[in-house]
């Protein structure tokens, strides 16, 4: 498909309006949208009122479907707390379409491994437009491959809420998946056997769609006590199924920390610069995630912390059961859990208070009055590919095939003082510091640091934290310099080659488009 | 790269790398290891063995090892492969080749005289690879004062404790004390004669306490370094040879008054009330020495 398209701020041509999506703003600058003159208006939506119900049990997914009042066109949209053993999302699309059903919205808050089934969707009709954040397996090469006629929509998990605080992001009907339920509607995350632990973006999504649905294998006795996520009255029906989700799979998630010396060594000189950097100090505020080196980081801040009798003032985001640990030991006097990374989680989040579930909204969305990520001292995150500009890409393969997620990069990377990215400085061969990344997510201007095992690249933007590292004499070079390096073992790989068909669209937490994602050749 | 050798490099850490492997050689500058030792012996099956002599020559003249000091573990002179494989190495400029089951003098005398030949062939600047001598037999063990005299181009002593207890007919404990005697030979023969002396590998990669037990032992044995099978061993060696603060404090003390002394023209060096003398000043130096290596602060003198 090509559009009218109009160069934004980084140079990215990217459309004016897409038919099926309408008009678009180009990114103009990652705080363009926050220097607080900026005005949103909120869509109108009809509101049906519920007639009162002591039991809001449907007979079967198919009922609860028919009462909806879910028509073709429509969106619907599920959570990923269940991640890779996630089973509602097969099950709804199966039942969609033996009812017939087609041209859907599909707007999950994100999908994994587990959603190779949303690709059938798409070739059969029965979802035609996507929205999401994480793109991996089948799925990603579905839209690679041009197999959707209007361009997937990539929001981040901020930017997702805001879509759907402002109304430019509609659900008509939320499926939520519900690790325990009562037959009012009442669910948490945090009990059950397929516990995932916090249910943020689950929240976001009740609050907002017009029909929400909790889709439920443990029935459990009203009033779901003592802890409640999401509450019964934003809730219209429940459907009891057999199983909503594997979980051996839902209790997965990358959070070992690694033993391979690469990671270890980024990790090592991430936290070095991070010390360098002044922000691990009384009160400070962390945010890492659970793959790759990123725990590992965490450690390294844990063991410093401990030694010098530091205590942190929160941590947020994904959470690991290394975090959950973090506050047992009273490093970190509370967490904010949007998503929980593992199953270590769950005991944490259910019995410890200052272990505190935060929806979505709170965390990320940069239209509401402060999110969390606003306030963040350190964020560590990982990436596919950096460029010299030290634009981010967390979606692109490297043979051209979207296989990432957005998640809340961008929105933490903005939000945070200190933003490093982690990345090795080659995989299988190809290099990673590029001289323009395929796909920006996380826009350069928003990230301070990025860190390989060859060394440590620092944004000329941050004269201060250059000073500081230098001072503590780690090894910090030019980016450019330290792509050269790089390059001398890799050489420089060939282009990948795309056509001019745009297939997707990267949308930047405020709302504007940042890139624009091109069919593979 | 630096071919010339630094006699006062750290040495505290050396860490194998199967000559095989393309992935970890390119990495060897990123482990944290002081040097590595670029394996063609025990980690190559025989199949392999001339694929990792040429990967590691080119490793050698392409890549960069930063401040990691490069020492190549060749077949021993008893195999087949010994010639080829300093034939190949030595033009290469390793800053070290390490020569596995040295029984007698005879076996270093021998190496030296084909590197020698070749170094004069490729007009390579003369010594500038040393030989660490790798004694495996209770025979290397009872010459090993005539093999720590054998050659100038020695650099090094250490053992290989597995084939040494097999030979001994004993079993090989994961701290070693049964090889207590053979290691304090080789520390012994090796200080006689200005060479450094390396400790054996701890072979449970696993077990990180079991190794700082036994790197402590090292360190008190004197050898000035021990080989490490994983890049998560070297840490832990690191840190058994870092000085505790109370003795960076006495040694800084020490240095300083023996300055101050030298300064003032005294003979005499007194610290904390007692009387030093050179040696102890000596000792001192080095402790500030691993200090620094160690990234501890070490006060301005």
């Amino acid at each position: 498909m090509n559009f009218e398209c109009v160069k934004n701020s980084l140079g990215r041509l990217v459309p004016r309006e897409v038919p099926g999506l309408g008009a678009m703003a180009p990114y103009a600058g990652a705080y363009s949208r926050l220097d607080g003159s900026y005005v949103w208006t909120s869509t109108a939506q009809p509101h049906r009122v519920s007639a009162p119900s002591a039991d809001k049990i449907a007979s079967s997914l198919r009922a609860a479907i028919e009462r909806s009042g879910l028509r073709n066109g429509m969106t619907i949209s599920f959570h990923h707390h269940l991640r890779n053993g996630d089973a509602v999302v097969g099950l709804v699309l199966a039942e969609l379409e033996r009812m017939g059903y087609h041209d859907l919205t599909l707007a999950p808050s994100s999908l994994g491994d587990s959603h190779d089934c949303v690709a059938d969707a798409i070739r059969k009709g029965v979802v035609t437009r996507l929205n999401t954040s994480g793109v991996r397996g089948e799925v990603g090469k579905a839209i690679t491959n041009g197999l959707l006629d209007t361009p997937a929509v990539i929001r981040s998990h901020g930017g997702r809420a805001r879509a759907i605080e402002e109304g430019s992001l509609h659900i008509d009907v939320a499926f939520l998946a519900a690790p325990a339920c009562d037959r009012l509607g009442n669910m948490t995350g945090s009990a059950g056997k397929t516990a995932c632990g916090s249910m943020g973006y689950a929240i976001h999504d009740a609050k907002y769609a017009a029909h929400v649905i909790a889709v439920t294998d443990n029935l459990v006795d009203y009033p779901l006590a003592p802890r409640i996520s999401v509450p019964q009255y934003l809730v219209d029906q429940v459907v009891l199924v057999d199983s909503i989700g594997d979980p051996s799979q839902i209790a997965t998630g990358a959070t070992r920390i690694t033993r391979d010396p690469i990671q270890l060594r980024i990790a090592e000189l991430a936290f070095k610069l991070i010390r360098s950097s002044g922000y691990i100090r009384e009160n400070c505020s962390f945010q890492t995630g659970g793959g790759g080196p990123s725990l590992a980081v965490a450690r390294f801040v844990r063991d410093y912390m401990k030694d010098n009798a530091i205590t942190g003032s929160y941590c947020i985001g994904g959470i690991t059961g290394y975090m959950a640990d973090m506050l047992k030991d009273g490093l970190f006097r509370s967490l904010f859990d949007v998503q929980s990374f593992d199953a270590a989680v769950t005991s944490s989040l259910a019995n410890n208070p200052y272990h505190m579930e935060a929806d979505v909204s709170w965390y990320a969305n940069p239209f509401n009055k402060g999110c969390l990520v606003n306030d963040l001292d350190v964020v560590v995150l990982a990436a596919l590919d950096v460029d010299v500009d030290f634009n981010v890409d967390v979606l692109t393969g490297h043979d051209g095939v979207l296989r990432g997620a957005s998640g809340g990069h961008c929105d933490t990377a903005a939000g945070a003082k200190l933003s490093v990215i982690t990345i090795p400085s080659m995989r299988n061969g190809v290099p990673s510091i590029r001289e323009k990344v395929q796909t920006i997510v996380t826009p350069g201007e928003t990230v301070d640091v990025i860190v390989t095992e060859k060394g440590i690249a620092i944004n000329p933007l941050r004269e201060d934290l250059l000073k500081k590292a230098r001072d503590a004499r780690l090894p910090v070079k030019d980016i450019r310099q330290l792509k050269a390096e790089i390059e001398r073992t890799t050489g420089i790989p060939d282009e990948v080659a795309f056509s001019d068909d745009i297939v997707g669209l990267v949308e930047y937490r405020d709302g504007t488009i940042i890139d624009s994602i091109r069919k593979l050749k | 790269m630096n071919s010339t050798r630094r006699k006062d490099r750290p040495r505290r850490s050396l860490l194998y790398i199967p000559g095989n492997s393309p992935g970890m050689l390119q990495n060897c500058s990123i482990y944290g290891s002081d040097g590595v030792l670029l394996d063609l012996e025990d980690a190559i099956s025989i199949s392999e063995k001339d694929s990792a002599r040429k990967l590691v020559k080119y490793a050698l003249l392409s890549l960069d090892f930063g401040e990691v000091e490069r020492v190549v573990r060749i077949n021993g002179r008893d195999t087949p492969f010994f010639e080829a494989d300093l034939a190949e190495i030595i033009p290469a400029a390793p800053d070290a080749i390490r020569l596995p089951k040295v029984d007698s003098a005879e076996d270093v005398i021998e190496a030296d005289r084909i590197i020698s030949r070749i170094e004069a062939e490729r007009g390579l600047k003369p010594g500038s690879v040393g030989i660490q001598a790798m004694l495996e037999t209770a025979r290397a063990i009872v010459n090993v004062n005539s093999i720590a005299a054998a050659s100038p181009r020695l650099v090094g002593l250490t053992l290989g404790g597995q084939d040494l207890a097999a030979d001994l007919g004993i079993k090989a404990t994961k701290v070693g004390l049964e090889l207590l005697y053979a290691k304090s030979a080789v520390v012994i023969a090796a200080k006689a004669f200005g060479l450094d002396a390396f400790d054996t590998v701890y072979t449970d990669v696993a077990d990180l306490e079991g190794l700082a037990e036994a790197a402590a032992i090292s360190v008190s044995l004197g050898f000035s370094g021990k080989a490490a099978i994983h890049p998560s061993q070297i840490p832990v060696i690191h840190a058994a040879f870092a000085p505790s603060e109370k003795e960076v404090a006495k040694a800084a003390r020490v240095v300083a008054a023996a300055k101050d002394a030298a300064a003032r023209g005294l003979g005499v060096i007194s610290v904390d009330g007692r009387m030093v003398d050179a040696p102890v000043v000596a000792q001192a130096a080095r402790t500030l020495e691993l200090a620094v290596l160690a990234g501890m602060e070490v006060p301005e003198l």
